[in-house]
């Protein structure tokens, strides 16, 4: 399952760093971030639960770019 | 501006404010100091937090780590005036950046803003109701006023209009529209009030499918993108361990070694200056922002790219192949010529468009189409349809065939060939031969423009499709300046065709892109390197094979999306050349003692600055005069391919 969240980050470097945070978190599949479209894509395991999972990504997110924010 | 960097420009005034104010202070040494760490917090506060977070949560290599580290370094050898500029600079330039950015974005969305945020509902007394798109159940009833945009794809049931579809097909005359019709959602409904019953979801709709395909483009990275993404991952930590082993290695070596002074400070102040020098962020931002650019600046001319990656495949295009149909040609069948041989021309075509009244196959509507004022008083009846040879019926008391060479053979009729390409209908009136229509396919006005534009922007080869007949697909390839035909394919052939071209070029960088009008060719696109659909809004599985969408019908779009390609591509290694060299420059002569730290300060934020500014460039595109086609023919209902 795929689903896009609007996001807020300032450099094109920390949307990598967001990337690479959110895909360590279980139930993530991929995530690519799209910093000019401030966009983040998350494809999901089979079975995971979006509302548990992406919590877990904004807090990681929140760690490796302070100054970042996922709207869930 | 944002608030955020509306408070950004307040801070950069006052350091800037106190900055200049400090020159003018007579005081020394630490005392000075002292006083420089005030603007040193108004304009640095936030960086020294994040990189102070950062390597709590294990995150050295960061710019905010990196800039702490270079200012604080600055301001603890003496050097305050400079920890401070350069920490004001730095935040300039992160300013310059974000507006820049915000900027084309906020540009790019004008462009691509054909998606209301509301639907209008009638309430019970009539009233109108505004609610959110994504609410509207399929089958609901919408309305539309005049000036407003359609927001859900749907069936107008009431009401007669005219609608803009400019933002979907890019034609600039207006259409009619009226009960019965498809309305589009992002198109403009221009005079009267209408009401649309929706057939499709908010999300599923034209409009959506399109912004959709519009955002995901800068998920799909490009080798450029993904070059760069590696080469940040590698290059800061080096860049840290340089600095390492200038400030520490080098004055120990110097002591241990060599019996001389060790000059900590020197060698401390040049790993300082390296740091500075080194941060990627030109790098990082400029190319990514280069291929945001030239995709807007595409969407910008109707031409829909689905990732920078296409941009790229593009720019390098060398094979160009064409499915005739529909591409090149408009897909509707047009009467051609008409060649009595004992009646008169007109008498023929009247005669055929009665014999065709109830047909619905696209040769029996160009037919009617050729003769407008069928509904007269002639009596036509017992209308019977022939299988694969045509139709038979009375006209006002004589029996009328109409078909091919098979019919006349089967009825007995003495007819003969025609020397014009195309369909050749036969009519005969009670068994007798009087003349035959010919039918073809018309080519669009801008084809062979866009195929002798495709060859000056330096592609190799172009190939033409076509499931038609030998003769008829070498004049128009003649016609048109092809560098070659494949004729009598079967829509199956084309794949294998498209295949055997692809195995035949020589080198990997030249790619193949297939441009189809999106009707039965989905294997196709996906195969080809670039799969280009055309003039295809409202074909899904067009939308969705494809990698780039012409959004109007004109074959000149190809061109123009190379040319926005190529000029994308360019930018994109002039920056990296930029940034690369101008950074490897500074890093060699930070390294030997020549930079400075406001050296430094350029290689940063400086090639950062017109970085970006190049990247702008790829917004506007010379379209080298290329003038697409003023009102591009409506979409044909069904195609022979």
């Amino acid at each position: 399952m795929k689903k896009k969240y609007k996001i807020e980050v300032d450099c094109a470097a920390c949307g990598l760093k967001m990337e690479e945070a959110a895909e360590k978190i279980e139930g993530v599949e991929k995530a690519s971030v799209g910093f000019m479209a401030q966009k983040m894509t998350v494809e999901f395991v089979e079975g995971a639960d979006p509302a548990v999972v992406m919590p877990k990504v904004r807090e990681a997110c929140k760690k490796v770019e302070p100054d970042c924010e996922v709207f869930i | 501006m944002t608030e955020k960097q509306k408070i950004m420009v307040v801070r950069i005034f006052i350091a800037a404010a106190l900055l200049v104010a400090l020159e003018f202070v007579p005081v020394e040494g630490w005392m000075l100091g002292a006083l420089y760490v005030v603007p040193y917090l108004v304009i640095g506060y936030d960086i020294l937090r994040k990189a102070a977070l950062g390597v709590s949560h294990g995150e050295f290599f960061d710019e905010s780590f990196l800039m702490a580290i270079a200012t604080l370094g600055a301001m603890v050898l003496g050097e305050y005036r400079e920890g401070a500029a350069v920490m004001l600079f730095y935040q300039i330039g992160e300013l310059f950046q974000s507006y820049a950015v915000g900027k084309s974005r906020g540009n790019i969305s004008a462009l691509m803003d054909i998606r209301p945020d509301y639907a209008n509902i009638e309430g019970e007394n009539g009233q109108l109701e505004r609610v959110d798109p994504d609410d509207v159940e399929i089958g609901t009833i919408i309305v539309v006023q005049p000036g407003e945009r359609i927001p859900i794809d749907g069936k107008i049931v009431d009401g007669t209009t005219t609608l803009d579809t400019k933002a979907l097909t890019g034609e600039s005359l207006p259409r009619e529209a009226r009960t019965g019709d498809e309305a589009l959602s992002g198109c403009i409904n221009l005079s009267g009030v209408i009401r649309i019953e929706t057939t499709k979801e908010a999300d599923e709709s034209t409009a959506a499918k399109i912004l959709e395909l519009v955002e995901n483009s800068s998920m799909k990275k490009s080798r450029s993108e993904n070059f760069i993404t590696r080469f940040a991952r590698v290059y800061t930590p080096f860049v840290c361990a340089f600095a390492v082993v200038l400030a520490i290695a080098v004055p120990l070596v110097r002591m241990g070694l060599m019996g001389l002074s060790p000059d900590w400070a020197v060698w401390v102040e040049r790993a300082f200056i390296l740091l500075v020098i080194s941060c990627p962020c030109a790098l990082v931002i400029s190319v990514p922002l280069s291929f945001f650019a030239g995709i807007g600046s595409a969407s910008a001319n109707g031409v829909l790219v689905k990732g920078s990656s296409y941009l790229e495949l593009l720019a390098n295009a060398e094979t160009v192949v064409f499915d005739k149909t529909g591409t090149l040609t408009k897909g509707v069948f047009d009467v051609s010529a008409v060649h009595p041989d004992v009646i008169e021309a007109n008498e023929l075509l009247h005669l055929t468009a009665h014999v065709e009244r109830y047909s619905t196959h696209p040769i029996a509507n160009s037919l009617r189409a050729a003769y407008p004022n069928e509904a007269d008083d002639c009596k036509v009846e017992n209308i019977e349809e022939i299988a694969g040879q045509g139709i038979r019926a009375m006209v006002n008391g004589d029996t009328v065939c109409v078909g091919n060479e098979k019919l006349m053979e089967a009825i007995g009729a003495d007819w003969h060939p025609c020397d014009h390409t195309g369909t050749i209908i036969h009519v005969a009136i009670n068994g007798q031969y009087v003349g035959h229509v010919v039918i073809s396919d018309v080519v669009k006005a801008t084809s062979k423009r866009a195929i002798s534009l495709l060859h000056e922007a330096g592609v190799k080869k172009t190939v033409m499709l076509t499931g038609d007949a030998k003769p008829v697909a070498d004049a128009v390839a003649a016609e048109l300046g092809l560098d070659m035909v494949c004729s009598e394919l079967l829509p199956a052939d084309k794949v294998e065709k498209v295949e055997e071209l692809l195995s035949q070029k020589k080198d990997n960088d030249g790619m193949l892109a297939f441009v189809g009008d999106g009707i039965n060719d989905a294997p196709v696109l996906a195969r080809a390197d670039i799969g280009v659909a055309m003039g295809a809004m409202g074909s899904d599985a067009a939308i969705e094979a494809a990698d780039v969408v012409l959004m109007y019908d004109d074959p000149q779009q190809i061109s123009l999306a190379m040319r926005i390609a190529r000029k994308t591509m360019s930018i994109v290694k002039q920056n990296i050349v930029l940034a690369l060299g101008v950074k490897a420059a500074c890093l060699i002569l930070g390294a030997l003692g020549y930079a400075t730290m406001w050296m430094a300060i350029f290689a940063d934020v400086g090639v950062m600055v017109l970085a970006v500014l190049n990247a702008l460039r790829a917004l506007s595109v010379d379209k080298g005069g290329v003038v697409l086609m003023e009102a591009p023919q409506p979409k044909p209902v069904a195609v022979a391919a």
